[in-house]
């Protein structure tokens, strides 16, 4: 038992298990508050009926999904129908892999970290092309058409955006990413005077474009192609793609959040009479008010499941608040509240995108892509290489 | 037939592989289509050549039925056809059997008209932005739209009991008395659009993707509106001040003070501006007629039996998508020998291909919302 516990694999493994596990849960509750913000956005109320204020909804969704009939058109290539959800799927939980958690909760800290997320983030474009491809359906074949032009294009900023994050922490290891970030004490969006800025507000852009998000959604956009790349799957095999979709907008987030917003580091992280207010008493305060806010609710809930529902949520968020109070729990998960905090704030951002902008036409996305987002993103990489230059000596 | 007009056999090098052409079927249950429009496209990569537009899903035989029913009998059938704007399809019609019968429609009953008339234009150009911009990809505005239309559909519950195929009006007048606080909800609503009219220009005539989207994308000029019987917001917004509301007032318009938007270019962006601004103005006119709404009876002296004389009668409106107009003839008979309903959406449509053509495929969603179509009343 000792030499199996003593076995470096172990953690690892546990962690891909984990997230393996998690995930598509995971996936089901960003959906959840994808639908409570634009519902908000929208002024409606969004899922309102399995469980107060529909947290389990996700639960529902996963079950229906599951016990969908899986439709596989006559027409189609049916391997390649069946391997394109499995590609996406596959390639976006691989690039887990590599996403530092936080100092002690990742898979592994390899020194091509960034390379492997974008090698992983490019083949799994290759399954929405495919899927598109192998259904033998016009609008499908539009989507997934659209899907590979707009992924060639939108991968050029983002790869000069990531390289210029970079240049500027000197590594590619995503642990050693922050880790630079933390002896340069300062995030990378605001490194190099400021000028850093410009790689991250393309990448943001890009990485929307990457994602297939709103205003870059035309891959599957629903007012003009059905459903897009996914018009013919069904059931299981497109819930496949939709995890696939959320997996990689946690992965390009996270990427996001690691080179630019400092991943795991707290706010400020060389200031250190900030340490007990934001690693201590932010999380317990925010944890506090979710509680409160669950413990007000509860006697509001008119079934009493609901109630119940509501109170143990409550008391388990009062729970999580207090165990931030605690030093030594408060040392070992910091690290992953920040992460997961800021992975929250880009996810949101995106939400938001989708609530705000219409969709852009084909020829228009290109002509961002080529005509500002590839020259700017160039141009932010020669003129933060010239100030790393001069101005680090 | 003669040999020399048959078609030359086409050349090989033209046909199948070397052709690029993909013909796209679009509807009839497609999310955008508004209904169920049928187009099929001829697609070069996405750059649209052609559309044929494939109508008659929701035929119902309207003008058919008109025949087997009485004058009174019809008037509900009139509301089903453009059902977002049923209480314009009701005062279209009952002006021409009033038209027929040569009957006065009391003061209190016109202006009772006008204000319903116009709230229904507000609400049915707040369906067609919502469903617009949706089309467009904007998910927001839809809702915010319902938001608001609710309010117009609530005044009409209380006015006549129901919310979207109303029968608002009776041949010769009204059925109803307006209710209590019938004026004071028509001018709150009219204070609450000022404000929400300002959040949708805040929403989307400044967001660069909308204008992008819009701007220069299906442009029908003047001439085009013209040569095919375009009328409504689409001509004004192709420069034209056509309104028949103004042009040849009827049920007391001309008393009342406002303007006939138009813009200049007729792209899809200027049309979008012609009904936001058109939304204002019906709300002056409902302001004006709240504050002049007279007393007295709401109904004309019309007979129980309504049985006009031998003779035709056409009338036609500023519905909210264009002319609406109705041709009524009668046998002197109970029944009406033959109606004739002239829908602006089944015209409008037909220009979809002149405004489609060139463009790409994403435009012919945005150019099918800009028309503004209800298919009840294309397919009657």
């Amino acid at each position: 038992m000792e030499e199996l516990l003593a076995n470096p694999y172990l953690p690892p493994l546990v962690m891909t298990a984990a997230i393996i596990l998690v995930f598509p849960l995971v996936a089901g509750y960003i959906v959840l508050a994808e639908r409570k913000v634009l519902a908000d956005l929208q002024v409606r109320l969004g899922p309102m009926r399995v469980g107060p204020h529909g947290v389990l909804q996700p639960l529902a969704d996963a079950l229906k999904l599951l016990i969908k009939e899986d439709i596989i058109p006559a027409k189609s290539d049916r391997w390649i129908f069946w391997l394109a959800p499995v590609l996406s799927t596959f390639t976006a939980l691989s690039a887990f892999a590599v996403l530092p958690l936080s100092d002690r909760f990742f898979v592994a800290d390899v020194n091509i970290g960034v390379l492997f997320i974008l090698a992983m983030s490019s083949i799994g474009a290759l399954g929405l092309i495919l899927g598109g491809w192998s259904a033998n359906s016009k609008y499908s074949l539009m989507g997934s058409l659209r899907a590979a032009a707009q992924m060639v294009s939108y991968e050029v900023p983002l790869g000069f955006a990531t390289v210029t994050g970079i240049m500027c922490a000197g590594t590619l290891s995503m642990q050693g990413i922050i880790h630079a970030q933390l002896d340069r004490g300062v995030w990378g969006a605001f490194d190099n005077y400021g000028l850093m800025l410009v790689p991250t507000v393309l990448f943001i852009i890009a990485a929307t474009a990457e994602t297939n998000r709103a205003p870059f959604d035309l891959p599957e956009a629903e007012s003009e192609l059905v459903a897009g790349f996914h018009t013919e799957y069904s059931g299981f095999r497109w819930s496949l793609f939709f995890l696939a979709e959320y997996a990689a907008i946690v992965v390009i987030s996270s990427l996001c959040v690691t080179l630019f917003f400092g991943g795991w580091l707290r706010p400020f992280p060389n200031v250190a009479w900030l340490e007990t207010a934001l690693n201590t008493a932010f999380p317990a305060a925010l944890f506090a008010v979710i509680g409160l806010g669950c413990l007000r609710s509860s006697p509001r809930q008119v079934i009493l499941g609901f109630k119940l529902v509501m109170l143990a949520l409550g008391l388990a968020f009062l729970a999580v608040g207090a165990l931030f109070v605690v030093p030594a729990v408060n040392e070992a998960v910091i690290g992953l509240f920040w992460f997961l905090f800021k992975l929250a704030v880009m996810v949101y951002l995106f939400i938001w995108y989708r609530g705000t902008f219409p969709r852009f036409r084909y020829d228009q996305l290109m002509d961002v892509g080529w005509r500002w987002l590839i020259p700017i993103s160039m141009g932010g990489l020669i003129l933060n290489a010239i100030v790393q230059l001069v101005a680090r000596g | 037939m003669p040999a020399t007009t048959q078609e030359p056999a086409a050349a090989p090098a033209d046909t199948f592989l070397d052709s690029n052409e993909l013909v796209l079927n679009m509807g009839p249950q497609h999310p955008s289509t508004h209904g169920v429009l049928r187009v099929i496209l001829k697609l070069d990569g996405e750059t649209v050549l052609g559309t044929d537009c494939v109508i008659g899903y929701l035929h119902r035989g309207v003008e058919k039925i008109g025949e087997n029913r009485t004058y009174q009998q019809f008037a509900p059938y009139v509301d089903r056809m453009d059902y977002v704007a049923a209480v314009s399809n009701g005062l279209g019609y009952c002006m021409a059997v009033e038209k027929l019968l040569d009957a006065e429609v009391p003061a209190r009953a016109q202006c009772v008209r006008v204000i319903l008339t116009e709230l229904n234009r507000v609400a049915s150009h707040l369906l067609w932005l919502g469903t617009h911009a949706l089309d467009i990809g904007a998910i927001t505005p839809v809702f915010l739209c319902f938001r608001e239309r609710e309010e117009v559909l609530k005044i009409f519950e209380n006015y006549c009991g129901a919310r979207l195929t109303t029968h608002a009006f009776r041949i010769g007048g009204l059925q109803y008395e307006t209710y209590d606080t019938f004026e004071k909800e028509c001018l709150a609503f009219c204070d609450l659009m000022g404000e929400k009219v300002r959040e949708y220009h805040d929403l989307l005539t400044g967001n660069r993707i909308w204008v992008k989207r819009t701007k220069g994308v299906g442009i029908l000029n003047a001439d085009d509106c013209k040569t095919y019987g375009v009328t409504g917001p689409l001509l004004r917004a192709a420069g034209v001040a056509w309104d028949l509301r103004k042009a040849q007032p009827y049920c007391g318009y001309e008393n009342y003070d406002f303007e006939v938007p138009t813009a200049e270019s007729g792209d899809t962006f200027d049309r979008y501006i012609v009904r936001m601004q058109e939304m204002r103005q019906s709300c002056r006119i409902i302001r004006q007629a709240v504050d002049a709404l007279p007393s007295g009876p709401i109904k004309g002296r019309v007979a129980k039996v309504i049985k006009p004389p031998k003779g035709e009668a056409y009338v036609s409106i500023e519905a909210p998508k264009g002319e609406l107009g109705y041709y009524v003839v009668s046998d002197g008979s109970l029944k009406p020998y033959r109606v004739r309903v002239r829908p602006p959406s089944f015209v409008n449509l037909a220009a979809l291909d002149r405004m489609c053509r060139g463009s790409l495929v994403a435009d012919v969603v945005a150019i099918i919302g800009t028309i503004d179509i209800v298919l009840g009343e294309v397919d009657r």
